[in-house]
């Protein structure tokens, strides 16, 4: 009676050892934290692996403690006892093998459930439909066209900043059409990883309350995989609204004269940029409304002034890319956006180099793009 | 009893300096002629004695430990701040690429293969393995294979393995033009890890054949030690899951070198084919880790508790349990890859139900330290914090059974936690316990108390500030594999304490490598049977000689020496026996035992693959031709050399 009392004191110790554990995984604000769902759906998941972490913190600590405690309580200094040959006790045995084998199938229960629940994609007119395209290294969010819904009557492609409005119910498909990368809003919902040649869909819910949500690609895919965040932006109702149907017009500026001579010609930057809302470029983002976006580059930078004009010039220099050493038309080896004031020759001429002037006439192009 | 073996090695020593002499001079003659030192530095090279080959195995697997090492340190060093420049993007790629490689196959499966080389001839009551040329040969290609992942780095550092021990494709497999990934590195490690494949399933093979066939009179399978039982599961586990893997390599290769397309979605292939097959091997490679593990604690807790192992058959039938169950968890690897509810249900049910026969283990473990008389040393800390710290690393792994809460976790610093405490905590504490353990069977001395207590406490203390934070780091949302992450995110703290645990690791891994070495010259003699131990190998001398058993073991129970020395009273107390008056190994001429002579063959032929393997990274049909040549050349060689020199 008395090692059963024991243990329940080992149990009770536990609780108060793994609440405060738990309280300041939870405490952690930093927007990235699944300890700290806001979203339906990250909280389902939040409240089904809690009280499974309690008990296996408790079990825990009691195996531990029980170690322990035989590790002194048996301790031989002289090596002089001569212990009770005991070679098994079936009771025992049957025993350890039966109890935690019931605690698994209880804990089975919930898990199943909640499994199945979450796999469920509610129905599609009440669901804003976004197409998530991982690239290597940032990620695209497409919205299709006719979502009445929500405001959205011809197709966005942006990148980096994803919107939704509160408490939407979401489902997104995942394409990738280079390698495995996976879609993880910690705060939101579960990862799922993007295959190429396949389409993942994993619908979630947005938070019911305005908020700005850390994403990452969770999936090795090579050099820059740390650099490949993005953002996720839980707007009012009338914020989105208001967002969407800019993302919705034409560019805000014309394209032409000087900015068209260095970008398509010179530089060549529409090999991989558009400048067209609805159009889906080949490689690179679209660039059709960049000043709207906060963050760009993988969500790494914050879209101003002093860091478009490092991208423009130089970008392996802010984010470790295969592109250091090329130009388009590139040959393949290169993976991310060129470098335009590292020498290069192609074909035994040498490459223009952007000048401050140049990049600066082009970064005030982009910085109109609102 | 202690005073018969330490004539015998004298005797066995005069005899091996004659032929020694002799043959040298004949093998000049002829290169045909079989080598015959069985001393010197040339009989590394050329032995075939299944202890000398243990050793090889164990101290090559120390050294890419101490390489893992340093590569964890950089890692550390790299994280130990928000926005690291200790290293760049692709260096730290490399690094936790060649550190977990590194970790998995050239120190967690040969330090295993190390221990199962030296101590099941002797446990079993057998004068070697199966087949002693092709053990030296696994040895040789395992050495070579790791040279071989290594030697990219003398192409430069851009070249070495850099796609992650796992190798997802289509990032491995997509041919070079396509920059997905620089270097050579994948061509590198796929080529490598075949020939470690070659070299661990003839080692597997041979301890099959060697378990199953050579074991003494009387050694029935159910009076063996469990450490060989748990080796033959994973000699098994071996040969069934390499070459599920080696096909995906292969494919791996085609893939990026000649344009098939097993894995391009564009083309018809499928990615995920490759997660599929990659952890149907890399599943039960987890069991291959750690079952050699749980096998050299079943080991040390008896000795040190003098008391029999808890439940013996149980032990036994949970090891083959999770042999078995081992092969219907892999999709748990995969449970963000999108499988469908139905799918990923049944593999976190099976998840969650391999965990019952390991509990089953940790409980019989506690059974049989508990109300014994425990002598806490070196061994014993070791193989209680398996206990302590496995468990903890086995209760993260069930919470990955929790599909959903999966999904958050997957790739994360909480996974990273996880398997560390499962392969450092169970795998490396039960290793360096075992060194300690066997270390006066092998070199005749005992390793240092007082290093050896001090190295525990400060690898334990280091392990669980390295690891018990790495929980919260992942479960606050920080993933893995990632180079560098910002400020501000609040994990500038945890990552301090990270660091600072891992260097304390490297000090009391320096430590105890310093106790190895001072030891080996200087450590006190220990007599056959330091322990009073349970097991055949304790009955010989120390260090065990090259014939291992002068007379045949004839095995009368479980734990048979132990028998010899005790009996058990109607109250189940022990009673010491006395001691038999005339050793019966006193009366055998020790000269006269045939022993199988050393070989230059399995060299040889080893020598040629990694060859073979360059030829192949570089796409060079000439390289290829002397590699060939070295192959068959070895092979007829290995047919064809003439038996042992009798006389």
């Amino acid at each position: 009676m008395s090692r059963l009392l024991g243990l329940r004191k080992v149990r009770r110790g536990a609780l108060i050892l793994a609440a405060p554990l738990l309280l300041a995984a939870c405490s952690n604000e930093n927007g990235q934290n699944p300890m700290n769902p806001a979203g339906e759906t990250a909280k389902k998941i939040d409240n089904l692996i809690n009280p499974i972490f309690i008990i296996a913190i408790a079990v825990g600590i009691g195996v531990v403690g029980m170690t322990l405690f035989i590790a002194l309580r048996f301790r031989d200094k002289d090596g002089k006892r001569n212990p009770k040959q005991t070679h098994g006790n079936s009771v025992l045995e049957i025993g350890w093998t039966i109890l935690p084998a019931l605690i698994l199938a209880v804990i089975a229960v919930p898990t199943v459930a909640t499994i199945f629940e979450l796999a469920k994609t509610p129905p599609k007119a009440e669901t804003l439909q976004i197409t998530v395209v991982g690239k290597q290294w940032w990620w695209e969010f497409q919205y299709p066209k006719g979502q009445a819904k929500f405001g959205i009557d011809t197709k966005v492609v942006t990148s980096t900043m994803m919107h939704a409005p509160v408490g939407a119910k979401i489902t997104v498909r995942e394409q990738s059409d280079n390698v495995l990368h996976s879609f993880w809003v910690p705060e939101l919902a579960g990862k799922r990883d993007v295959v190429p040649g396949r389409t993942n869909v994993l619908s979630f819910s947005a938070s019911d309350k305005p908020g700005v949500f850390r994403g990452a690609c969770a999936e090795y895919c090579g050099l820059s995989h740390a650099n490949m965040k993005f953002w996720v932006i839980v707007d009012s109702k009338a914020d989105f609204a208001k967002w969407m149907t800019n993302q919705q017009k034409g560019p805000a500026q014309e394209y032409a004269g000087k900015i068209q001579e260095l970008t398509a010609k010179k530089y060549q930057c529409v090999n991989c940029h558009v400048f067209d809302a609805t159009s889906t470029p080949a490689y690179g983002p679209n660039l059709t409304h960049l000043a709207s976006r906060q963050y760009f580059a993988g969500g790494i930078y914050k879209t101003n002034r002093a860091n478009l004009l490092r991208w423009v010039k130089n970008a392996p220099s802010m984010i470790p890319m295969q592109s250091q050493k090329c130009r388009l038309p590139a040959p393949a080896t290169c993976v991310g956006m060129p470098s335009f004031t590292t020498p290069i020759k192609q074909n035994g001429k040498a490459l223009p180099l952007m000048t401050d002037a140049e990049a600066d006439t082009i970064v005030t192009y982009l910085l109109g793009q609102k | 009893m202690t005073a018969v073996p330490e004539v015998i090695p004298e005797v066995s020593s005069e005899v091996v300096v004659e032929t020694q002499s002799t043959e040298v001079m004949k093998t000049r003659v002829d290169p045909l002629r079989r080598p015959a030192a069985t001393s010197g530095l040339w009989s590394w090279f050329t032995t075939i004695d299944h202890k000398k080959i243990g050793i090889l195995y164990g101290s090559s697997a120390l050294l890419f430990f101490v390489i893992a090492g340093i590569e964890a340190l950089l890692i550390r060093l790299q994280l130990m701040a928000p926005n690291g420049q200790v290293l760049t993007a692709g260096q730290y790629n490399a690094m936790f690429t060649m550190h977990g490689t590194t970790m998995v196959f050239l120190v967690g499966m040969p330090m295993a293969v190390a221990f199962g080389n030296y101590l099941i001839p002797l446990m079993i009551g057998a004068r070697d393995v199966a087949f002693p040329r092709m053990n030296m040969f696994g040895y040789w290609v395992f050495l070579f294979g790791g040279l071989f992942v290594y030697s990219s780095i003398f192409t430069g550092i851009a070249n070495m393995p850099n796609g992650g021990w796992f190798g997802y494709t289509p990032l491995t497999s997509t041919p070079l033009s396509a920059g997905y990934l620089p270097g050579h590195g994948p061509d590198f490690w796929v080529i490598g890890l075949i020939m470690l494949g070659i070299g661990s399933t003839t080692s597997a093979l041979n301890f099959v054949v060697t378990i199953l066939n050579m074991r003494a009179p009387g050694m029935t399978l159910m009076r063996m030690p469990v450490f060989v039982w748990m080796m033959l599961i994973v000699a098994f586990l071996t040969v069934f899951a390499l070459p599920v893997v080696t096909a995906a390599l292969i494919m791996v290769f085609f893939d990026r070198n000649y344009m098939t397309n097993f894995f391009v979605a564009q083309n018809g292939g499928d990615p995920l084919l490759y997660q599929h097959l990659f952890w149907i091997f890399g599943h039960p490679e987890v069991y291959i880790l750690i079952l050699p593990g749980m096998g050299i604690v079943s080991e040390i807790l008896p000795v040190m508790s003098r008391k029999p192992l808890f439940g013996y058959s149980v032990v036994v039938f949970s090891g083959i349990a999770i042999g078995f169950m081992g092969w219907g968890v892999w999709a748990h690897h995969m449970f963000a890859t999108g499988l469908g509810p139905v799918a990923v249900s049944a593999f976190g049910l099976s998840t969650m139900l391999i965990a019952v026969p390991t509990g089953v283990k940790i409980f019989n473990w506690l059974g049989t330290v508990w109300g014994g008389s425990l002598r806490i040393n070196t061994p014993m800390l070791f193989s209680l914090g398996f206990i302590a710290m496995f468990t903890l690393g086995g209760l993260s792994g069930v919470t990955h059974s929790i599909v959903p809460a999966d999904t958050q976790q997957t790739d994360t610093y909480y996974v990273v936690a996880h398997f560390h405490y499962v392969l450092f905590g169970g795998l490396i504490f039960a290793i360096l316990g075992g060194i300690v353990y066997w270390f006066p069977k092998m070199f005749g001395r005992m390793m240092n108390e007082k290093l050896g207590k001090t190295s525990f406490w400060i690898i334990f203390v280091g392990f669980n500030l390295t690891f018990f934070p790495m929980h919260f780091l992942g479960l606050t949302g920080m993933p893995r594999r990632t180079y560098r992450y910002s400020a501000g995110l609040g994990w500038d703290t945890l990552n301090k304490l990270v660091t600072a645990g891992s260097f304390l690791i490297a000090f009391a891994v320096l430590l105890f490598i310093t106790n190895v070495i001072w030891s080996w010259k200087r450590g006190p003699i220990s007599g056959p049977d330091p322990w009073d131990a349970r097991t055949l190998e304790w009955s010989i001398p120390s260090p065990a000689p090259a014939y291992n058993f002068a007379v045949v073991p004839q095995v009368e129970a479980r734990d048979d020496f132990w028998h010899r020395k005790y009996t058990e009273d109607d109250e189940g107390r022990l009673v010491r026996l006395p001691e038999l008056e005339v050793d019966p190994a006193s009366s055998v001429d020790v000269s006269k035992i045939h022993l199988p002579s050393p070989s230059y063959f399995p060299l040889v032929l080893a020598a040629g693959l990694p060859v073979i393997g360059y030829a192949a990274v570089f796409k060079s049909p000439w390289l290829a031709v002397p590699g060939v040549l070295l192959l068959l050349f070895g092979m007829y060689g290995w047919a064809i050399e003439p038996g042992t020199q009798e006389g």
